[in-house]
């Protein structure tokens, strides 16, 4: 068991007067599948945006004994947390191998940069494999369709050695199929790493998650396992807009299709 | 493991998988190439044509650091004429230095008309040693290119801010050329330079091993250039350019990337203009302001700026038009030129280098649109 955990205090972000993170606390194990659920607008996005140094945020987040805020961007990643977007961000005109070359290379010096690529690294192999996209790897990465480049991307935070994996919104606008794959992917992406999701569905979460945690206006509503949240009044409140719901199998995904 | 056969291709700048005669393909383009540009251009043309050619291949020579920097950087350098200028100027010094000295003068012909006092500006004085003066011709344009990216590049400066601002930079150093009449030579430029190195520039056979040293250099550089493109470097070149957010989320600073590739176009930049300078015989602000620093990206524009061979062809045959156009009717090349700029970026930014790929998807849909969806 390896991957890092993650341990956040007091974290608060502000735009223009605007609480969008307003004092969430969050401790993430080695090794755990945590899902980051809430409406829109509750501060998920901008929680992940502050832990990878995208937005300035106050309060403490701390990974592998060194504190994160105030570190730039690519110091964050360079540390071991990779993170992806709503939106796929591959590199569309290289091949999928390229892609997930230059993902593995960040710690590359000068001179093995200036030279060709021979052969394709351990890694590389490993993460085509775990991603199901070795007979698409000479492909560009334009080409692939929605779900595998979510997958590529998973692929190129594999190969870039992270050991927390942020990952927003993977499944959305993915077919069924595959929502299967990827949580498969998911779960043997988290033996060895820490994985946090942020995701709207709930179908997903239920069959995926190994912990959850919700957020609303940005403070940590409610955090346990699935069916302890599922059972949470303040969450059935939040989502269903009155408490003392008797089931909540069917919480209904708010506002996303 | 099984090795996958790669499927059909569709973008034109995905590195080919090497099967045989593609392995051949490139090695013997650059062979006639170099038998082209030193074999037969010298045979066929005259002496007026091959000092023409020279010139255009100097241009060409920036449009291999355009290639890199812009056409896979995606930085739209508009100020390359700041760098051509300062490798200009910097071989200009000291040429006329070595033509002063040849005369037993300690100053520069246009000084004594000019200047005010008797003595060599302090820094002008180290230019009189040719391995100063040369190595300057490659070192300053990127030293200055190393400090303007440092500061702009991590300040995220990008697309149309960065090309207004290389472009003023280039207006700048033009200005401040004209104003310091004195110690510049101002708006005349450097000019009526004698004497190559000990070679008297007047000699047509000086005249040809000048070309053959710009057509050397040329090759060379589209060689270093095509290296660099098949490198690794180049490849985060292209994802840099791509999707800079992400290149950054995977541990790269990609400040440091556009730098260097912004640095070494400044060099290219900087030697095109040391060799224009024997070549024409002179340098000036008139050669270096904004218009020539948009001049030096059409080239590249139109012939395709991701492709190295489209870039120097584009530049070349630019050149040539302009020369030829611009005698018989010299206010119709400007906006000519203008109206090159915007219909090679906006209609085909892949250049005439990408006109047989697009002709052929149009022609052939079936086959790849299957690929594309």
């Amino acid at each position: 068991m390896s991957g890092e955990g993650l341990t956040v205090r007091d974290l608060r972000v502000t735009f223009d007067g605007f609480k969008a993170v307003d004092g969430v606390d969050l401790d993430i194990r080695p090794g755990d599948l945590r899902f980051l659920i809430g409406p829109n607008g509750a501060g998920k996005t901008t929680l992940v945006d502050a832990v990878t140094g995208l937005v300035k945020a106050t309060g403490s987040v701390r990974f592998g004994g060194e504190e994160l805020l105030a570190k730039p961007v690519h110091r964050i990643a360079r540390l071991g947390i990779g993170r992806t977007f709503q939106t796929a961000t591959v590199f569309e005109e290289l091949t999928v191998l390229q892609n997930l070359d230059i993902a593995a290379g960040a710690r590359r010096g000068p001179l093995t940069m200036l030279r060709r690529r021979k052969g394709i690294p351990e890694a590389v192999t490993k993460a085509l494999e775990t991603t199901g996209l070795t007979d698409l790897r000479d492909r560009p990465a334009g080409v692939l369709a929605h779900g595998q480049k979510q997958w590529l991307e998973i692929g190129m935070l594999l190969v870039q050695d992270v050991k927390l994996l942020l990952l927003d919104e993977p499944v959305a606008g993915m077919s069924h199929e595959e929502r299967e794959a990827t949580g498969e992917l998911l779960q043997r992406v988290s033996e060895d790493h820490t994985v946090v999701v942020i995701e709207h569905d709930m179908d997903f979460m239920r069959s995926f998650a190994r912990s959850v945690s919700v957020l609303h206006a940005g403070k940590v509503l409610s955090e346990g396992s699935v069916t302890e949240v599922q059972a949470d009044a303040k969450v059935q409140e939040v989502y269903l807009g009155r408490a003392s719901e008797p089931e909540p199998a069917a919480v209904p995904v708010p506002e996303e299709a | 493991m099984t090795t996958t056969t790669s499927p059909t291709r569709t973008t034109s700048v995905v590195q080919p998988s090497a099967s045989l005669p593609e392995r051949f393909r490139v090695p013997s383009a650059f062979l006639l190439g170099a038998v082209l540009l030193l074999g037969v251009a010298p045979l066929v043309l005259s002496d007026f044509r091959l000092n023409l050619l020279a010139k255009y291949l100097c241009y060409a020579i920036v449009a291999v650091g355009v290639s890199l920097a812009w056409g896979r950087g995606g930085l739209m350098v508009l100020g390359q004429g700041v760098f051509f200028g300062l490798g200009g100027y910097a071989m200009a010094m000291h040429l006329k230095l070595a033509d002063a000295a040849a005369t037993g003068q300690t100053l520069p012909d246009f000084m004594q008309l000019y200047g005010t006092g008797d003595a060599l500006p302090w820094w002008w004085k180290p230019f009189a040693d040719p391995a100063f003066a040369l190595a300057m011709t490659v070192l300053l344009p990127m030293a200055v290119a190393a400090l303007l990216g440092f500061l702009v590049f991590r300040r995220r400066v990008k697309g149309a801010y960065f090309a207004i601002l290389s472009q003023a930079l280039a207006a700048a150093l033009a200005i401040w050329l004209v104003g310091q009449q004195a110690t510049t030579g101002g708006t005349n430029g450097l000019t009526d330079i004698q004497g190559f190195f000990g070679y008297d520039l007047n000699d047509p056979a000086n005249q040809r091993t000048v070309y053959f040293i710009i057509a050397a250099v040329l090759l060379l550089l589209m060689a270093a250039a095509r290296q660099l493109f098949l490198s690794r470097y180049g490849e985060l070149l292209i994802a840099v350019r791509d999707s800079e957010e992400r290149v950054r989320f995977l541990g790269y600073n990609p400040a440091n990337v556009k730098l260097v590739a912004y640095v070494v176009a400044a060099g290219m930049a900087g030697l095109a203009g040391a060799l224009f300078v024997p070549a024409v015989g002179i340098i000036s602000p008139a050669l270096i302001g904004i218009v020539p620093s948009i001049g030096f990206v059409i080239g590249a524009a139109v012939g395709g700026r991701a492709s190295l061979v489209g870039a120097v062809l584009g530049a070349i045959a630019v050149a040539w038009t302009q020369s030829t156009l611009s005698d018989a009717y010299p206010a119709a090349w400007t906006y000519l030129q203008g109206l090159l700029f915007v219909v090679a970026v906006g209609f085909l930014p892949g250049g005439l280098a990408s006109l047989v790929t697009v002709l052929r998807k149009r022609r052939i849909p079936t086959r790849t649109t299957g690929e594309t969806a």
